[in-house]
């Protein structure tokens, strides 16, 4: 079985929901999700932000569809770590 | 609960809390005042049977429920519909199935409610002693004196209510309205007085 266990993205979101509701919404989608938020530029009505997952099964789908319900678009994926193994769901 | 989160979630993300709580008070004021009128006004014309009174004010007070509700209901959806369309040309992508999208289309309504229940529960809450009187229930003032005295401390709190939350002395600010009110109420007995 192979599990995402980080993933570094990068996302264009409105202001509104802030970065703290934002990251929380994330976390919210699995169990043990940590995010890790970091502002990289502000525009008048958007942010760039770079988000960090990290959990012991990332749904990256599940991820997605959040930051599309927050208003925020995914520009890319620019960091992955994937472990494979029996022991790893 | 999760409605009145959501509700509030809305409201956040499209910066309208502001909005809502001035559309409450401007409009709640408006319900006060009206009906302090009208009841002034009865007060000093003719007397009139009591349930005539409360047709016209309960008249009036619907008619203000509904503007308040149709009024800010059109210019809130317009409102929200120029800020999604600006936030989708800055996203460079249709937001309409994001949480901005459903705000779009869910906060013109609430905001219409606040700005059509304002005026109509207050008015209400100054018509209840005009309902109590004609329900048989005796007070121990007339029931006009009685709806006018509640509108004028009804107009006291919304205006110390701006005061809490403009970080004024809420005395004050209640005491500015007031004032306001009792100006109202003398224009009312010179003109329709006289």
């Amino acid at each position: 079985m192979i599990s995402v266990k980080r993933v570094v993205l990068d996302v264009l979101k409105p202001h509104h929901p802030n970065a703290l509701e934002f990251s929380q919404t994330i976390a919210e989608v699995g169990p043990d999700y940590r995010v890790h938020l970091t502002v990289i530029e502000v525009d008048e009505n958007t942010e760039t932000v770079r988000v960090v997952v990290e959990g012991n099964a990332i749904d990256f789908e599940a991820i997605q569809t959040a930051i599309s319900k927050l208003g925020g678009s995914l520009h890319s994926i620019d960091e992955v770590e994937v472990q494979g193994g029996p022991d790893n769901i | 609960m999760d409605l009145l989160k959501q509700a509030s979630y809305l409201l956040r993300i499209t910066r309208t809390h502001g909005i809502a709580r001035r559309y409450f008070v401007v409009n709640g004021f408006d319900g006060a005042l009206t009906m302090l009128g009208l009841n002034l006004g009865f007060l000093v014309s003719t007397p009139t049977e009591l349930s005539v009174i409360i047709s016209v004010c309960l008249g009036a007070a619907i008619a203000l429920g509904m503007s308040g509700l149709s009024s800010a209901y059109v210019s809130e959806s317009a409102e929200r519909r120029r800020a999604l369309t600006k936030l989708e040309a800055a996203m460079v992508t249709n937001l309409q199935e994001s949480s901005h999208g459903e705000a779009a289309r869910w906060v013109p309504m609430l905001i219409a409610l606040v700005n059509g229940s304002a005026p109509l529960t207050i008015s209400l809450i100054i018509l209840t002693p005009l309902w109590l009187s004609n329900a048989g229930f005796r007070l121990p003032l007339s029931p006009l004196y009685a709806a006018i005295i509640i509108a004028l401390m009804l107009i006291f709190l919304l205006g110390a209510y701006l005061g809490r939350i403009s970080g004024v002395s809420w005395l004050r600010s209640g005491i500015q309205t007031l004032s306001v009110a009792l100006v109202t109420a003398a224009l009312i007995y010179f003109f329709a007085g006289a």
